[in-house]
């Protein structure tokens, strides 16, 4: 078994790549297309949009997520906006400074062909949603508004107050209902996908194995193509702003069946959340990055004020080390920058808060400017947010944040047509590794999601499906599938029968805990290499001493959780592989030894590619493949945001 | 929003919420599956952080109950940020514990007194029936999505964004109402199980906006009928739902769907009558 990574990048200049592509790909004749079946994991921005528009073209479309309804995706907690290079301001963006601006963004490391189409798409993405009646932020006249966010000087971003994950979701939700109610998709809520069936003589996906979380069935499911849009693992780290429930399982079962994966260890930390409280804390809250439009980021510039209240510490006792280090975009720095900045500041005893991990987010200054009623109208949910959890209105004393992992970068490898190293099994939104390199802007984890769902799978989807035959649609009897099923009720049984005094949980916050200190922020060589021989053993622990009580036939969240945590624990070891042959800093990959000035340090003679993980088996170690970056359209340059 | 029933937490901090611990004796609702009975079984608990919020709380009854070799307590959750509408309780007879605009995940212990006790049950309405423990199967609201809680837009086909002009105050109050995380805390309130402020808020959202507006009338019927099919209740003005509603959604999107059903059956009989030449 060996990888092939061909991009099939278009041919022409890069304007001309999207529009070539779609006029040499293959179509599927509208009156055939609903014999071919076709299953989408997860029913987020990505799976959902994809699952509407497939169904709207006509093909056979089965829909499967986790939660109670698909309208409860993590796209849903999204916040601050989404971006798209309509221009509509005036103010001198266009589809390439877009374009542009992800890939600088992104400190090199995607790839140009998907980020330019990317940026294409943004426009007819707010047009998709604008008609299906998402309420957009309005200016006066009736026209959509926009504001500013990190890495960007143009103001691009789309946003329904705080919670435009949620009006883009329940949007996409909407178009997917219709389908539902049409008879064109079939939507199984409560279900887990915990295997992808591969097909050894043609190496094509050829269906699934669901478990169904209600009733503890295992059932095979088979399909002409399979699409995982099963989000990040961010999870990995226990605490993140993740949902609960978002996990790995579904990209790590694909590629322990041969999909490759992708820098696994570009994760990004959001340098906005609300710091740890204490040890019973199960998740972090982000505070939307539109926050840094109007707060000013600062630490007292003196050790002994830390314990100060805020406005006890005078103006020049202030350091607002944004906008001291970083003049030109300065409190709207790209996260990693801003992230390791707050971190830097906390190490040298500046950091404010329990525990000393914390840096003011202060509006004050705005508030003087523009008044309570501007603030409270752009803002008024996410100071009611904050305040719910903390006790402290921000209207009175500045917010405290510190970052936390928030989105993986990385992913399972996809070409240029979303398709992964196994044909027919595509991947799309954050769990393929396409378009933000080692760093997502903000407001662009929408757009891709989108972008990917409603725009360019229902193109490149169709082209694949143009070179199979409808009646080639498997058994979900034959052995193939049987034995699927019979591995995974294996590896449910063997949770079950450990019968151990742990709790799963207690694994998972020893697994994150160790994360968070050795690859997390900051990471050498030392750190790396000690995780690598911790992880192994606190595996082996997990299948020694974890309890699940109950069956797997039932209803069990305890069972669930196991699952996910014990791929976790495998999924651990690569994410630390890679970051440990990374010998390079970019993006949200800082390797303590490659820095200049505190500033990450690409290498870019050495690393200038994507890895591309290869899983060999369970007594092998995987291998390392690349794929090379070519930039001929922005050129390689240090990042400076100074 | 106003609420004058008594809250049965308090929405006011208390001053010293410090580093000290609650102590707390829990009746919980268990059942272990959709057939069987259930039951209110008690559980003392200690050490729960006044920071921690309420189902941080459960995660620590969890441990507690996991380490004993008893069946953790089983509750959806996702987001634990108040907005993917996964989390639900009824807590002291209150859906998400009654403090006004908050859902159960984002209330916190410091809302809670040192030896309170703490009813927690499951949402109880006809229309979502228990799966086991505090989980129900809320489902029927999307069944009533799937009827008509969208704007037919096939994608592909729509038009520059800015050339459908939204008044502001438009999109304010389509987004107000929009806000809705489909919780079911409205029907878990409602003495008659009824999902209207569920109904109507999805309504409002989609009719104060100009691209709502070609399938208004056959949206509201198709939504009303697909609610009253799922099971749930009448509407008696109770307005418990408003008080209850971790979003706040105005009890006002009631009158307004109720507007466009009257409209909507006039204008079906009107065409009706119009068709078999009694008009």
């Amino acid at each position: 078994m060996t990888l092939t990574l061909d991009a099939r990048t278009p041919s022409g200049p890069i304007e001309q790549q999207w529009a070539n592509a779609r006029f040499a790909m293959k179509l599927v004749n509208p009156a055939n297309k609903r014999k071919y079946k076709i299953i989408v994991i997860g029913s987020g921005l990505a799976g959902g949009s994809a699952a509407a528009t497939l169904a709207e073209l006509g093909y056979d479309v089965a829909c499967f997520c986790f939660q109670d309804s698909p309208r409860r995706a993590h796209s849903i907690a999204a916040q601050g906006g989404i971006n798209a290079a309509k221009n509509y301001q005036n103010d001198g963006d266009s589809i390439h400074r877009l374009f542009y601006d992800t890939v600088k963004g992104g400190d090199f490391r995607a790839r140009e062909s998907n980020v330019h189409r990317l940026a294409e798409v943004s426009v007819d993405i707010i047009d998709q949603c604008a008609a299906m009646g998402v309420p957009f932020a309005r200016e006066y006249g009736g026209t959509l508004a926009n504001r500013s966010f990190g890495g960007a000087q143009v103001s691009r971003t789309f946003y329904a107050r705080g919670q435009t994950g949620q009006q883009l979701l329940l949007g996409v939700y909407a178009a997917l209902s219709r389908q539902i109610g049409a008879g064109k998709v079939t939507m199984f809520p409560r279900t887990e996908m915990l295997d992808v069936v591969v097909d050894p003589a043609t190496r094509r996906a050829i269906g699934v194995v669901i478990r169904d979380l209600v009733t503890g069935a295992i059932t095979s499911y088979a399909a002409h193509a399979v699409i995982l849009a099963t989000g990040g693992y961010g999870n990995i780290f226990y605490l993140s702003t993740n949902a609960k429930g978002s996990n790995v399982t579904a990209t790590y079962r694909a590629y322990r069946r041969g999909a490759g994966f992708a820098n696994p260890c570009f994760t990004q930390i959001h340098p906005t959340c609300i710091p740890v409280s204490g040890d019973y804390q199960s998740k972090l809250t982000l505070m939307s990055e539109s926050l840094r439009n109007d707060g000013r980021v600062w630490v007292p510039r003196n050790q002994d004020d830390v314990a100060r209240h805020p406005d006890q510490i005078p103006e020049d006792a202030r350091d607002y080390y944004l906008e001291r280090k970083y003049p030109s975009f300065g409190n709207l720095s790209p996260r990693d920058i801003a992230s390791r900045a707050a971190k830097e500041q906390c190490d040298e005893g500046r950091g404010v808060g329990p525990g000393g991990r914390g840096v003011y987010l202060d509006f004050r200054d705005a508030l003087r400017r523009d008044g309570e009623d501007t603030i409270r109208d752009k803002y008024g949910n996410l100071f009611e947010m904050y305040e719910r959890i903390t006790g402290e209105s921000p209207y009175q004393v500045p917010m405290r944040i510190y970052p936390a992992v928030h989105y993986t970068m990385g992913g399972l490898w996809v070409d240029y047509h979303l398709e992964t190293t196994i044909p027919g099994l595509f991947c799309l939104g954050e769990a393929n590794f396409s378009d933000h390199g080692a760093n997502r802007l903000g407001a662009s984890a929408l757009m891709q999601g989108l972008a990917d769902g409603y725009f360019i799978i229902p193109r490149t989807l169709g082209h694949y499906l143009a070179g199979v035959a409808a009646k080639d649609l498997a058994d979900p009897t034959s052995a193939l599938f049987r034995d699927a099923e019979a591995f995974v009720t294996a590896r449910l049984d063997r949770l079950v029968n450990v019968r151990g005094k742990r709790s799963v949980d207690s694994f998972h916050k020893e697994l994150g805990h160790l994360l968070w200190e050795l690859c997390g922020m900051a990471r050498s060589k030392q750190s790396l290499t000690s995780a690598l021989a911790q992880i192994p053993v606190l595996r082996d622990e997990f299948w020694r001493d974890v309890t699940v009580l109950g069956g797997r036939d039932s209803f069990n969240q305890s069972l669930e959780k196991a699952g996910r945590v014990a791929d976790f624990l495998e999924f651990a070891e690569l994410m630390c592989q890679d970051a440990l042959i990374r010998e390079e800093s970019c993006g949200g990959h800082f390797r303590v030894e490659h820095q200049l000035d505190g500033e990450a340090r690409r290498d870019d003679d050495r690393f200038c590619h994507v890895a591309v993980w290869e899983h060999t088996g369970d007594r092998h170690e995987p291998v390392r493949h690349i794929e090379p970056l070519v930039f001929e359209n922005v050129k390689l340059a240090t990042r400076s945001y100074k | 929003m106003n609420n004058p029933a008594p809250t049965a937490v308090s929405t006011v901090a208390p001053a010293a919420a410090s580093a000290r611990t609650l102590r707390l004796t829990l009746h919980i609702w268990r059942q272990p599956d959709r057939a069987s009975p259930g039951k209110m079984v008690t559980y003392p608990i200690e050490g729960v952080s006044p920071h921690a919020s309420f189902l941080e709380m459960l995660d620590l009854l969890n441990e507690q109950l996991i380490a004993r070799g008893e069946q953790p307590v089983a509750f959806d959750h996702d987001c634990r940020e108040g907005i993917c509408g996964m989390c639900s309780l009824m807590i002291n007879g209150r859906p998400h514990g009654g403090k006004p605009a908050t859902t159960t995940c984002q209330l916190h212990m410091r809302m809670f007194h040192d030896g309170d006790e703490i009813w927690i049950e499951p949402w109880r309405a006809h229309a979502f029936p228990v799966i086991k423990d505090l989980c129900v199967d809320r489902s029927a609201f999307d069944r009533i999505i799937t009827q008509g809680g969208f704007i037919t837009a096939n994608c592909g086909s729509a038009p520059d964004a800015n050339t459908i002009l939204v008044p502001k105050d438009a999109a304010e109050r389509a987004m107000d109402a929009a806000a809705c995380i489909g919780c079911g805390a409205c029907v878990a309130a409602c003495p008659n199980g009824s999902a209207m402020l569920f109904v109507a808020a999805k309504l409002a959202h989609l009719h104060h906006l100009p691209q709502g507006q070609p399938e208004r009338a056959h949206r509201t019927q198709a939504m009303v009928s697909a609610m009253d099919a799922a099971g749930f209740g009448n509407c008696s003005n109770h307005y418990e739902c408003e008080a209850a509603c971790p979003k706040a959604i105005p009890r006002d999107v009631m009158a307004m769907m109720n507007r466009d059903y009257a409209r909507a059956a006039l204008l079906a009989r009107a065409r009706d009558e119009k068709a078999h030449g009694t008009g």
